[in-house]
């Protein structure tokens, strides 16, 4: 195995985890639900009833004002896209399908299933992670 | 109440994702790219990320209300079928391909980035493809039964 020494960040990698970890928590203790994105953007698109509707919408709202705040204060790390617009199509809708038919994406099921010690998603984020690393191996190594 | 603390909770996800790399697709699929040059930094995010969650669910464990008094809301299916795999299978598929989560993409969409505007317009579109696949089989059933 070739480790890529330049680019590997372990502690911003961590602290960030942490953070993630947080933010679970503070959902989980203060709200009582689980931070899944994939289903808190699922149940939107179901029009939930009322008072379901607001936190939902104010938990998204702060992701995407995340990197706002943080360009104020910092200079916001690069997020870069390296693929084509039809795979990066393509990739949107197997992610939006796939968590939703998964009922969990990596929040849901890696982060706060795996704290609860769910067998269910511990399955989910082996298939998953499994997944992603078998498309890369055959995108950036098969038919490269 | 519960819709500050739930914007608090977003942006200290978004602030985690961006300052992991979880926020950058190429560092992402650097990870899985387990036959190429391996960064191993998202098992570190995973790691941290676990580590705070297992403590805050033990701490919950037993309770029916959260601090603010909400109900307390947890997933209650166990079962592992088909479906699960499937879908996880699918969504696995999809990471692999731009390396974006539902997360990532909402940081992406915040940072300004068009080509993150177009993933989520298109994980949206995929969200909606399932909501309809669900929505037929009752339509049906309201048919048969008119």
């Amino acid at each position: 195995m070739n480790i890529d020494w330049i680019n590997f960040t372990p502690y911003s990698a961590l602290a960030g985890g942490l953070l993630v970890g947080l933010a679970a928590a503070l959902m989980l203790l203060l709200n009582g639900r689980i931070a899944g994105i994939s289903g808190i953007v699922g149940s939107l698109l179901q029009r939930p009833r009322g008072g379901d509707f607001g936190w939902r919408i104010a938990f998204l709202a702060g992701i995407v004002a995340a990197p706002l705040l943080y360009s104020l204060v910092a200079l916001l790390p690069e997020g870069r896209i390296e693929t084509g617009w039809g795979p990066l199509i393509l990739s949107g809708l197997l992610v939006g399908y796939g968590t939703r038919l998964g009922s969990g994406c990596s929040s849901g099921h890696g982060v706060c299933g795996l704290s609860r010690l769910s067998g269910r998603s511990l399955v989910a984020t082996l298939t998953f992670m499994g997944a992603a690393f078998l498309t890369v191996f055959v995108t950036r190594h098969l038919f490269a | 109440m519960n819709v500050l603390t739930a914007l608090l909770a977003g942006l200290v996800l978004g602030f985690g994702l961006i300052v992991s790399g979880m926020g950058n697709p190429s560092k992402v699929l650097g990870f899985f790219d387990l036959a190429g040059a391996w960064d191993p930094s998202l098992a570190f995010v995973m790691a941290g990320a676990i580590a705070v969650g297992v403590v805050a669910f033990r701490l919950a464990r037993g309770r029916t209300r959260s601090l603010l008094g909400e109900a307390m809301q947890l997933p209650r299916a166990q079962d592992i079928d088909r479906r699960l795999v499937v879908g996880s299978a699918l969504f696995g598929f999809g990471w692999g391909i731009a390396g974006i989560c539902p997360g990532a993409g909402f940081v992406l969409l915040g940072a300004g980035s068009t080509q993150g505007a177009v993933f989520m317009l298109a994980m949206l579109a995929g969200m909606g493809l399932f909501q309809l696949q669900q929505m037929r089989p009752q339509a049906a059933a309201c048919a048969t039964n008119a």
